[in-house]
């Protein structure tokens, strides 16, 4: 024993303290310090996801019209990077020094451990090229994609296109990472979820060298990947094909619905751009070019275009006259040359006179229907104007103006029917009357609806009282049932029993004697209903309208067809509409001359000095009010 | 008389016990560290788990022979086997090939020898031989620096190779001299410069000089009994310190707060030497001294790291101290250690089932850092049976070093207490984040034959020699 022995207990209390330190220490990391489980799991895992093919899109009649190719993506990991050979790489995939920096330096910004994108759909060859030496290119990978491919360049806004996720998404959806595409428009949109199938995935173990090892934890966290549903749409591709032909030299619209379906044939907005355009590196490329076009090709103005009816729309006055008993199909009208109140001139074309409902309809006469609408706003049964424009009002509310009619598409705008209120404040209460809405009755004024709720109307007329909502898809495949609100009627307030004048005339609009206003529209062997309209155009010339269905019995096609400036509905928007028709129910045209006509091969020629069937001067001041 | 001569009737078989358990529990984790890349069985003498097997076998025979010898050939032999040691250490230097960096092994047929490991223990035993000499005395100055240079000499030599880990741990010694008697003011100084040292480098200097004047004044106060001397003092300073703040902020000049506390000290300081040199005060005047050192050490420090440590140095002391972060660089080792160990949770991932250590995240996964394979995959209970494994061994160590009548068998064993508690404390601390990278194996624990052998040797010299505890060795 020697003097120093105390000195044992520093050194036992030395280790047993580090001791103590050490397994706090540990018990901080192990047992209350969870992130560090996530830290390993992220180190250890490799996830390969493994992208479905794209549902495809068939049309009605089971015609391919969206297919999809395939595609390469060279993509990095940042972190994996090693030094490689610019040159070869440059040399492979066509691009410069300054570009591969460039690219690594954008990849770097997003994320050093989660891969993206370095260059975008390289061709077959240049991946095969580069496959072959990847192993030189630690950290580059090649991800085989898919692009959409199209049978006929046609129906581009109604089928949409496919883009990149943005952020927006990114933060909104976790289904969805960096660099996937995603349905933007359409019905690429629209059927996202049934078109993009579900992304697979296998978990690889994977070492410090990002060398995978083996399928992790026996493959319990692998996802097979669902392929895309294919879709069948109820487009007619040679319809639509046929009606973007027609449409070529116009801006307009073209939708034609099946009526007893509610199913769209043709959905044209002219002008238009071939669907390939979007797709891709394309995509990038062209999209400002057709964002810019003076010409709006991307706007789908059978959607979002409003427009007043027009003439089209006495029709629907026609209707409410007679369910509002204040006319009957024998109701009488004088007409000379206009309707006059003291100083207040609505102009009318030369035609017989008196005129019934039925003859009224087809003479497009605008007497008859400012008359009619005077009957409706000046029915005893109401206490002021404001409430029998109202009670108006509900009838058109019923045919699905004023709202979106709910096809898929999700750019579709609404219709504007003003309301009492608007007129209320405008001229102050009881200060209005029929006089002062007048061209209300004529389809003009305020009075706004789109190219789709105008095809719908037709369907209405077609169907006599209801109208299913327009769709574009018809089956899912694998879904026994698509939507059931696309096949239960909506009914409007008209009974069914009221619309047999009014067909009638449509009737006669087309296949009538001389003075109706569309005979051009006519088709041997079909009874085509119709009526024209003419749209008064402030800022041009006026538009040219045209409504129809056919045959008059158990109707097959419903059409609304809108040419821009173009002058009367009888000139270019009837012969479109009647091919249309022709070609659906024949699958066939032989009326070549008149597609020569329509194309603008054959100069238009104007076919009588008389004033058109249904243009209208209004000689009042504008604000209408009764002198 | 029997039990005198009888060795395995004296052995202590606690020890030896405890020896195999980290032992077999060691080569345990070897095994599952090293089992993906193996293709035969355990006996796979490929792999390391192999080799570890046939190292094992080797020590326990090393193990019995060492316990066979007579107990005084060490006490005979003791400065021949140094001398033959530095010897090779210093053939290692010409002869040795190089490994990871350091020439530090001979390659003799297909097995590798690293003689720094041998070095531990024999330098232990020339120790205790120049310490138990009868003409050592530990306060003469010239005893302490012979023992100091004993001490030396091999890590010198490490350091050529060069081999930081290894050198460091040399300084385990100072403990042992702790023990015989070496002075504890003086080992205390040691640590509180030690403490200095990492403060400086944690905290702000102008808070630790701030700490450091207000220590001196309270010591001032309680040694010169006068409260009147220290407030004046103090509010001298103070008053000198906000003259000197306000000029730098009235004329904008950015002096740091540091450069001004050091500066507004002067005065004070040389008014007080003087007066204490007047008044023959030697008491306060060590206190000044005290004070004025461990500023100079500080500023020292400081210039040191700064300025004459490589950046890379620099950045990882400073990511070991956490003032500075870096998963990817420097820290990665130490991050991805954490990770292992971490992600073991309180039970672990089951034997054989880690991730981490097996797929090489965490670097020198068998030999270094075989630590982390324990968190990964026996978790808390793993680590914290590790850590009392050899809590008990080096207890135990110091139970049977005390119980020696001889000196000679104490210091060898309170060097072994020292050695081992130093490679404990680095290798754990280094993987759980706690110290910087030092790449020390894990005694007895760790892949390796050398180090195997030398601890073995070194636990067993000592159990021979503990065996004849009762004999007088010198």
């Amino acid at each position: 024993m020697n003097q120093f022995t105390d000195r044992k207990y520093v050194f036992a209390v030395i280790i047993v303290v580090v001791g103590l330190v050490y397994i706090a220490r540990l018990f901080h990391i192990q047992v209350l310090d969870k992130s560090y489980e996530q830290f390993a799991i992220s180190n250890a895992q490799s996830v390969r996801i493994i992208y479905p093919a794209r549902g495809l899109i068939f049309d009605r009649n089971g015609e391919m019209m969206v297919y999809n190719q395939a595609a390469y993506d060279i993509m990095i990991t940042p972190r994996q990077l090693e030094t490689f050979d610019t040159t070869e790489i440059c040399r492979i995939l066509d691009i410069t020094r300054e570009d591969v920096k460039e690219r690594i330096r954008s990849a770097k910004s997003y994320s050093y451990r989660v891969p993206s994108v370095f260059m975008k759909q390289v061709t077959y060859e240049n991946a095969a090229v580069l496959q072959e030496k990847l192993f030189q290119y630690p950290g580059f990978y090649v991800q085989t994609r898919t692009l959409r491919k199209y049978t006929r360049p046609v129906a581009s806004h109604a089928l949409g296109y496919v883009g990149e996720v943005d952020q927006r998404i990114l933060d909104k959806d976790s289904y969805y990472q960096m660099g996937d595409y995603i349905g933007v428009s359409g019905i690429e949109k629209a059927y996202e979820s049934y078109l993009r199938g579900q992304k697979g995935q296998n978990v690889f173990l994977k070492d410090v060298h990002n060398q995978t090892i083996e399928s992790y934890q026996g493959g319990r966290l692998d996802r097979s990947v669902e392929v895309g549903k294919n879709l069948v749409s109820t487009l007619d591709a040679e319809l639509q094909e046929y009606g973007e032909l027609l449409m070529k030299p116009y801006i307009g619209s073209v939708v034609a619905l099946e009526p007893a379906t509610g199913e769209v044939l043709a959905l044209v907005s002219a002008p238009t751009y071939p669907p390939d355009l979007l797709v891709g590196r394309s995509l990038g490329l062209r999209f400002g070019e057709l964002a810019s076009d003076t010409l709006n090709p991307l706007f789908n103005r059978a959607l979002m275009a409003q427009y007043p009816p027009g003439s089209t729309f006495k029709t629907i006055m026609g209707l409410i006259g007679l369910q509002e008993k204040v006319i009957t199909e024998s109701t009488e009208q004088y007409c000379y040359y206009g309707f006059y109140v003291g100083n207040i001139h609505t102009g009318c074309h030369l035609h017989e006179t008196p005129l019934n409902l039925i003859e009224a309809v087809q003479h497009s006469c605008n007497t008859y229907f400012i008359q009619t609408l005077k009957s409706i706003l000046q029915d005893a049964k109401f206490e002021s104007t404001a409430e029998a424009y109202s009670n108006w009002r509900e009838h058109l509310l019923s045919f699905g103006f004023t709202n979106p009619l709910g096809i898929e598409l999700t750019n579709e705008l609404d219709g504007n029917i003003p309301d009492a209120g608007y007129f209320n404040r405008i001229y102050g209460e009881n200060h209005w009357n029929y006089l002062t809405v007048r061209s209300l009755a004529i389809g003009q004024g305020e009075l706004l609806i789109t190219p789709l709720q105008m095809a719908n109307m037709t369907a209405i007329l077609a169907n006599r009282g209801y109208y299913i909502t327009p769709h574009l898809i018809r089956e899912i495949e694998g879904i026994d049932q698509i939507d059931p609100g696309l096949s239960t009627r909506n009914y409007t307030s008209i009974d069914s029993s009221n619309f047999g004048p009014i067909v009638d005339g449509m009737e006669l609009v087309v296949n009538g004697g001389p003075g109706s206003t569309a005979r051009n529209a006519k088709i041997n062997d079909i009874i085509v209903c119709g009526k024209t309209g003419t749209a008064e155009n402030p800022h041009g010339n006026d538009h040219s309208i045209f409504i129809a269905f056919a045959p008059k019995d158990n109707p097959k096609i419903a059409i609304a067809v809108y040419v821009e400036n173009q002058g009367f509905g009888t000139t270019y928007a009837a012969p479109i509409a009647s091919l249309m028709i022709e070609k659906y129910l024949n699958r066939e045209v032989k009326r070549t001359w008149y597609e020569d006509w329509v194309m603008g091969k054959i100069p238009p020629v104007v076919k009588s000095t008389k004033p058109s069937n249904d243009t209208i001067e209004t000689k009042v001041d504008s604000r209408g009010q009764i002198p | 008389m029997d039990r005198r001569n009888n060795t395995f009737a004296n052995i202590d078989w606690l020890s030896i016990l405890l020896w195999l358990v980290i032992l077999s529990y060691g080569w345990m984790n070897i095994y599952s560290a090293n089992i993906m890349e193996a293709e035969g069985g355990i006996f796979d003498f490929s792999q390391r788990f192999g080799k570890q097997i046939i190292w094992i076998g080797a020590t326990i025979i090393l193990a019995v022979l060492l316990l066979m010898l007579d107990a005084k050939i060490y006490t005979y032999f003791a400065y021949i086997l140094y001398i033959i040691m530095v010897v090779v250490l210093m053939g290692v230097l010409v002869f040795g090939t190089e490994v990871n960096g350091a020439k530090s092994w001979f390659v003799i047929g297909g097995f590798q020898f690293q003689p720094s490991e041998f070095a531990k223990p024999i330098t232990a035993l020339a120790l205790a031989k120049l310490l138990t000499s009868h003409t050592f005395e530990m306060k003469r100055i010239t005893d302490l620096l012979k023992a100091l240079v004993v001490i030396f000499i091999p890590p010198a030599l490490i350091l050529l190779q060069p081999d930081m880990g290894s050198t460091l741990v040399y300084f385990a010694f100072i403990f042992v001299l702790f023990r015989e008697g070496f002075s504890a003011n003086i080992m205390l100084l040691l640590a509180a410069l030690i403490f200095l040292f990492f403060t400086t480098l944690v905290v702000d200097n102008a808070f630790v000089l701030l700490i450091l004047v207000s220590g001196g004044l309270l010591i001032y106060a309680i040694v010169a009994k006068s409260s009147k001397k220290t407030v004046l003092i103090g509010a001298w300073t103070a008053v000198t310190f906000g003259a000197l703040y306000g000029i730098n902020r009235l004329t904008n000049s950015e002096f740091p707060l540091f450069t001004l506390g050091l500066v507004s000290l002067i005065p004070i300081t040389l008014v007080l030497f003087i007066k204490g040199l007047q008044s023959r005060m030697y008491k306060h005047l060590k206190i000044l001294a005290g004070v004025v050192i461990a500023v100079l050490f500080m500023i020292s420090v400081d210039y040191a790291i700064n300025n004459i440590l490589k950046p890379h140095q620099q950045h990882r002391i400073y990511v070991t101290l956490g003032i500075e972060d870096d998963p990817q660089g420097v820290g990665y080792n130490v991050n991805q250690s954490k990770i292992a160990i971490g992600s073991g949770g309180f039970k672990g991932k089951g034997y054989l089932n880690g991730t981490q250590t097996k797929l090489h995240f965490v670097p020198e996964q068998s030999t270094d850092f075989i630590f982390c394979t324990v968190g990964e995959e026996w978790g808390f209970l793993g680590t914290t049976f590790v850590i009392l494994l050899y809590l008990g061994l080096l207890l135990r160590m110091i139970f049977l070093a005390e119980r020696q009548r001889s000196a000679f068998s104490r210091i060898f064993g309170y060097s072994f207490v020292s050695i081992i508690f130093i490679h404990f404390l680095v290798n754990i601390g280094m993987t759980i984040g706690i110290l910087p990278v030092i790449g020390i194996p894990l005694p007895f624990f760790s892949y390796g034959g050398s180090s195997l052998w030398a601890f073995s040797m070194f636990l067993f010299i000592f159990l021979r020699l503990d065996a004849s505890r009762l004999e007088i060795l010198n």
